[in-house]
């Protein structure tokens, strides 16, 4: 863990030194990290020059464990405590896992998300992500010697909720500040300077390790529009590297396959994918360990018919996010390709054939995921002038909805809808006296129930008893701009708030979070005490920095009683963060100053709402 | 379980039309919304406020939360006017109340028949489309009219009702036409 560095109470570090933030691409292959130097994004490189870190997490016997290059080199010798492309289970459950046989894992089937034994007992795919996350964060940590204030983490644009939030719990595992989770093809649009100059409508065709994304975006004066978005986040290079070895084996009487020499077979296949990219005929040698051996001559053309199947997947996504988008092949402007799949040729020609022109690939593209992940962190923190800015609005990928009578879905916010977004939605009882209710809310865009996702089963408890149908139950689904799903509920006329339990199908409890953070960083509890009285004491300050800028720009905006009001619960925060070493003081104090603020923060935001409609000079809101 | 209608609080706006400053009416200079909506955005998203306290934060989610909702409402003929009509006191009752002209629905029946023979052929789906496509402009003039001219919110509700048929009729054909293409 790195040393914490406490200033003075009361003074923060230099008030103009810029704030240090990364772009981190956790990839299904290759993770990277990246931040701004000299305003340009730069990937980081280890301390061997390497800039890519491989997704592979090693579980060894003595407690330790080892990540990218050391892990992969025992890929191979020790396949069911090395663990690849665990992008592809995050969030995930046994049964959602399409070629399970053919991966080399000891899978536990758990009710939620799926498993891995090993050597140090059951992993989650979020433990083992935080471990890949961990090495990064020192990297940058190590880059900079210094604290890095926060990150973000870019996901494809088609994860859903339990995929979204899986990561999310991965990063804070990982002791890492998420300032905000991307979408893998807009971190790519902003890598590309799209925001400079670029006006129009472009299509962003992703296809990484695992995981395929289009998007399709609108440019205009600094605002990137998500028009839609599509996908199928089972679907990327590790399928073409899988439809090759099936073709491999298939022709060869095969008893058994051991893990080790699937592992083998798998890493070779995928090189042989690469060769194809440049040379038309490759021949293809293996040994497995029985002494048998196979032999064959592919060329590209084999390879590319073998796949055409996987393309044609693609496509299809494609197709439906124009339709979405409601633009034709001819409103494009430009289409830029991401993702380390997309140097097969055949994967470019069938883009340039659908789109009617050249796609746009001069960054490379395995970093500018990360590279676009940079510069939004940098803004993010408040790195940048005014006239420097540009925003990002974004959509949902997929359907929410909830589960009615008959195991029929009803959705309540449509695929494509522009987050942050809410919906809220009158329930009744339909018993005398019925104190509880229960709400299963599903993302996908199939009719029925078992068909979609379950993201969670929501028991609301506490409903007054009343006759059938008279009470009213608003429950409220609130999407935020990290496309994450939370839920709350009031019964309308007692205005009882319902208490709702969450049982995310798929994601953590808050305590397994703070279990696994005990565990895997062994943080000995003096550091956890200090560094979370630093973190009230950040955060301290930074509520007192925004309240007073809030009040020397917008004052006219209070009675003087409620400046009054105000400025006292200021002092006296001031006071205990200076100080008193005692969280819970601290803790009440930054309650108070934001309760009294509540409705200050809401007449400033309406201000500035009017003020942007009107053309008046709009004040600096910082 | 029963859903119901939706409300939600206004952010010291009358309503969506105020709040992009436009006039109150089912015209809309889409132009003009688009902007205002992009101003708003601009002013009130989430990734505004980073580094603000929590009570900035979370006004920041509702309003921005506010203002898409506002946008997609105004954007949306249909919406537009379903909205326009709880702004004028009147319930369009679109979730209980489908009694139609039997012509009309005889209309709604030939269409769907049309529809279901043309299955596969997307030159004929497309003739279909065309169709429901200036059916459905005609029913959105009717809207406008009744609302903009004659002020009578009443009237542009049976259109409103109208217009949602061949909506439906529209989401389905679309459905069949991206069946037809692949």
């Amino acid at each position: 863990m790195a040393l914490l560095q406490i200033a003075e109470p009361g003074q923060s570090r230099n008030p103009h030194a810029r704030r240090i933030a990364i772009g981190i691409d956790l990839g299904t292959t290759n993770s990277l990290v990246a931040s701004m130097r000299n305003a340009i994004p730069e990937v980081l490189k280890s301390e061997n020059g390497q800039t890519m870190l491989p997704s592979i997490v090693r579980y060894l016997d003595n407690g330790n464990t080892q990540a990218g290059y050391e892990a992969l080199a025992h890929a191979v010798q020790d396949p069911k405590n090395t663990i690849v492309s665990v992008k592809r289970l995050m969030g995930r459950g046994l049964k959602d896992i399409s070629h399970a046989h053919n991966l080399p894992y000891d899978f536990v089937d758990t009710s939620g998300m799926l498993k891995i034994q090993t050597i140090q007992g059951e992993k989650s795919p979020v433990e083992i992500s935080a471990q890949i996350l961990a090495r990064l964060r020192q990297l940058a940590e190590d880059s900079f010697s210094d604290e890095i204030e926060g990150a973000v983490i870019t996901v494809p644009a088609y994860f859903d909720d339990a995929q979204r939030q899986a990561t999310k719990d991965a990063a804070q595992l990982a002791g890492i500040h998420v300032l905000r989770l991307l979408n893998e093809p807009t971190a790519a649009a902003l890598a590309y300077g799209l925001d400079h100059g670029s006006e129009g409508v472009y299509a962003i065709f992703d296809l990484g390790g695992g995981t395929f994304d289009i998007s399709i975006l609108r440019l205009s004066k600094g605002v990137f529009e998500v028009l839609a978005t599509g996908g199928d986040s089972a679907l990327g290079g590790d399928d073409f590297d899988h439809a090759l070895m099936r073709d491999l084996l298939q022709n060869i009487e095969l008893q058994e396959i051991s893990a080790s020499d699937q592992r083998a077979l798998i890493l070779k296949c995928r090189d042989l994918k690469e060769t194809l990219s440049s040379h038309h005929t490759v021949l293809f040698e293996f040994t497995f360990a029985t002494g048998q051996s196979l032999q064959r001559t592919v060329t590209a053309d084999d390879f590319a018919t073998l796949t055409q199947p996987l393309i044609n997947r693609a496509l299809l996504g494609v197709k439906k996010a124009m339709k979405d988008a409601a633009m034709t092949v001819a409103d494009i402007q430009g289409v830029v390709m991401v993702g380390g799949a997309t140097r097969m040729p055949h994967v470019q020609a069938a883009v340039a054939h659908y789109f009617q022109k050249t796609p746009l690939n001069d960054l490379n593209p395995d970093e500018v995921v990360a590279l676009g992940a940079a510069r939004q962190a940098d803004l993010l923190v408040g790195n940048k002038n005014k006239n420097d800015e540009w925003l990002l609005l974004d959509v949902i990928p997929l359907s929410l909805g909830v589960e009615m009578m008959g195991g029929l879905v009803e959705k309540i916010i449509p695929r494509n809808t522009p987050i942050p977004v809410a919906i809220a939605q009158d329930f009744t009882t339909f018993k005398d006296g019925q104190t509880a209710l229960a709400v299963h809310v599903l993302q996908g865009e199939r009719e029925l129930a078992q068909d979609c996702r379950s993201l969670g089963k929501f028991e609301l408890r506490g409903i007054p008893p009343m006759v059938a149908g008279a009470a009213r139950i608003r429950v409220t689904y609130q999407v935020d701009a990290d496309g994450l799903l939370s839920v709350s509920a009031k019964e309308e006329k007692s205005g009882v708030t319902a208490s709702i339990e969450v049982k995310p199908s798929y994601g953590l409890a808050d305590g397994e979070i703070a279990r696994m953070l005990s565990e895997s960083f062994q943080t000995a509890a003096g550091d956890m005490v200090l560094r979370a009285l630093r973190e009230e004491q950040v955060e301290a300050m930074r509520l007192i920095d925004a309240v007073n800028n809030s009040l020397n720009s917008d004052s006219n905006l209070l009675s003087p009683e409620e400046v009054h009001v105000i400025t006292q619960a200021l002092s006296t925060l001031k006071e205990s963060a200076s100080h008193s070493q005692e969280i819970d003081v601290l803790r009440k104090d930054i309650t108070t100053l934001a309760q009294v603020t509540e409705e200050f923060a809401a007449r400033r935001m309406n201000a500035n709402i009017r003020r942007a409609l009107t053309g008046k000079n709009v004040k600096d809101i910082d | 379980m029963v859903a119901a209608n939706h409300s939600e609080s206004n952010h010291g706006f009358a309503d969506y039309f105020e709040f992009f400053a436009l006039p109150q009416q089912f015209r809309v200079d889409l132009q003009a919304l688009d902007r205002a909506y992009l101003k708003i955005q601009q002013e009130v998203h989430p990734d505004k406020f980073v580094r603000s306290s929590d009570s900035e934060k979370r006004q920041s989610l509702q309003i921005a939360t506010y203002a898409n909702t506002a946008h997609q409402t105004l954007k949306h003929g249909i919406r537009r006017g379903i909205y326009l009509c709880g702004l004028k006191g009147f319930d369009p009752q679109l979730e209980t109340n489908t009694s139609m002209p039997k012509e009309f629905l005889m209309q709604q029946m030939a269409l769907r028949e049309e529809m279901d023979e043309a299955r596969g052929d997307l030159a004929a789906l497309t003739v279909i489309q065309e169709q429901a496509n200036r059916e459905l402009k005609k029913q959105m003039d009717e809207i406008e009219l009744q609302f903009d001219t004659f002020d009578k919110p009443e009237l542009a509700m049976l259109h409103l009702r109208a217009a949602l048929f061949f909506e439906r009729l529209l989401e389905e054909l679309d459905h069949q036409m991206m069946v037809a293409s692949t």
